[in-house]
């Protein structure tokens, strides 16, 4: 469980998070969403320690993370899996390689077992016959499978993903969105997923923090998104046509 | 950034090879232009100082004198470090860089690595091996100014042996080494630094690549005169 309390975040005059707190549960996707430019990633980034927050406390299972040591961060950081936007695979490693890169760095196991352990999460990811690949050489989907092995080899507690399905076709985006929700509950993960489509709310919203301006303003599960009167949340989820029509269907009955 | 590149070091087995690697892409790979450059330049040197020296009083040895003064003390050392602020420095500064823009950088931070560790610490041993470049670079110079003397007709081939030769102040070997380990620190954390902290896109990347040649070239200069003033004056 990651508790957030009232972080606050800015670029020089710009602020960006005015004060947020949440909390996102263990063995849930929880989704933040928002459109673009509302500050999702900058909260994400906040929540990993990329960005330093000027105010507020961010809570890892009791950890508050502004209270610890150096090293206690390091630490930390080594349960964390983070998929990002554009995935941030090492170009000059192979994928093999970037899978096993966290436990080459962070743990004494030998190749053998590290080489068994990559195999263990590219077919948990379903990829075979990548192995020995570039990130160059395949497709932003496979890619997206790979970052996802690479986030969760090291068996973290959390797992953080940055628009896991933006650039990708619908039917690979649901595949996505349904692989990052197994995982969740086969490992009882707590995943914390940015994003800004629709589908991947309907698909896999079990907790979903609505960004506006900087503010939560609204939070709930999704169904309760589609019954919701709060005017800025209506206009985001019915802003497509696709939902307008399925809406229209269901008022009718 | 300075006390982070010794700080939390990455595991040695991992750091070796990153260490090979950079051997590799900035020692190896620049070998065959510093080569070719040196060997052309140093016939040059000869050719306009045998053609300056007009003077029929003056010895011939003086061709093979002043081109291994020119190639040792400023051609090899300084002249070359300009030319490798292009040519590493545009390649860190662009690798850094593009590892920034595609957030690779965020994910080893989020992963617990020491980035700046991890990516500046093994440029900078690797570097430690730039003065065998400059040593080829002096060899190279001297003998292609021997080659276009004796061969093109200009003195003698003892005469220039004779020249370069004579006169030999170790000093100068010292000096030139020690600005060359000086620029070679200058090669590996300047170009490091623009990439590391850039911002933006893959234009930004060329940019900020242009930008840090440009420092890299002016420090060079700088500390050249400031450490031939320290070392060669009073
Ligand atoms: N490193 C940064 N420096 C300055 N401004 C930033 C930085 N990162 C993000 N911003 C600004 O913060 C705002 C929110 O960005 P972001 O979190 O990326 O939005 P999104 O919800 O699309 O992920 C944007 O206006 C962006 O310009
Ligand atoms: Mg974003």
């Amino acid at each position: 469980m990651i508790e957030v309390k009232n972080i606050e975040k800015s670029f020089g005059e710009n602020k960006i998070l005015k004060g947020i707190s949440t909390i996102f549960e263990t063995g849930k996707t929880n989704l933040i969403i928002g459109q673009s430019g509302s500050g999702k990633t900058v909260l994400l980034k906040s929540l990993l320690g990329i960005h330093t927050p000027e105010a507020g406390q961010i809570c890892f299972d009791g950890r508050v993370y502004s209270d610890l040591e150096d090293d206690e961060k390091r630490e930390l950081r080594t349960e964390i899996g983070m998929v990002f936007q554009g995935s941030a695979l090492f170009d000059s490693m192979t994928v093999a390689e970037n899978v096993g890169f966290p436990l080459k760095m962070f743990t004494k196991d030998d190749k053998a077992k590290i080489a068994e352990r990559v195999e263990f999460v590219l077919k948990r990811v379903n990829l075979i016959d990548a192995h020995k690949k570039l990130p160059s050489e395949i497709s932003g989907g496979m890619q997206k499978r790979v970052a996802i092995a690479r986030a969760i080899v090291n068996r973290p507690k959390y797992l953080f993903c940055d628009e896991p399905n933006s650039g990708l076709d619908p039917n690979t985006s649901i595949l996505i969105d349904n692989l990052i929700k197994e995982i969740t509950e086969e490992y009882e993960i707590t995943t914390v997923i940015n994003t800004h489509d629709m589908n991947s709310v309907m698909e896999i919203g079990d907790n979903i923090l609505f960004l506006k301006d900087g503010l939560k303003e609204w939070q709930g599960n999704k169904e309760e998104i589609f019954y919701t009167d709060n005017e800025a949340v209506t206009a985001f989820v019915y802003s497509s046509n696709l939902f307008k029509k399925v809406r229209e269907a269901h008022l009718k009955g | 950034m300075l006390k982070e590149i010794f700080n939390k070091q990455t595991k040695w087995s991992v750091m070796r090879n990153l260490i090979f690697k950079e051997i590799d892409d900035l020692i190896i790979d620049s070998l065959g232009i510093v080569a070719f450059i040196s060997f052309f330049i140093g016939g040059v040197v000869a050719i306009q100082t045998a053609l300056n020296l007009t003077n029929p009083l003056i010895p011939q040895y003086l061709i093979g004198f002043a081109t291994r003064q020119s190639v040792i003390l400023e051609f090899a050392p300084t002249f070359i470090s300009v030319i490798m602020a292009g040519k590493m420095g545009s390649y860190i500064t662009s690798s850094i860089g593009t590892m920034r823009v595609t957030e690779q950088i965020d994910a080893l931070e989020v992963m617990g690595v020491n980035s700046v560790n991890y990516l500046v610490f093994p440029k900078i041993i690797a570097l430690l091996l730039y003065p065998f470049v400059i040593g080829i670079s002096m060899f190279l110079g001297i003998f292609g100014g021997w080659m276009a003397s004796a061969y093109g007709g200009f003195t003698t081939s003892e005469a220039f042996i004779e020249g370069a030769q004579m006169d030999f102040i170790p000093f100068h070997i010292a000096y030139a080494f020690i600005k060359t380990i000086i620029f070679a620190m200058l090669l590996a954390t300047i170009p490091s630094f623009h990439g590391y902290y850039m911002k933006g896109g893959a234009l930004e990347v060329g940019k900020a690549s242009t930008v840090a040649f440009v420092w890299t070239s002016v420090c060079i200069i700088l500390f050249n005169y400031i450490l031939t003033q320290m070392l060669l004056g009073s």
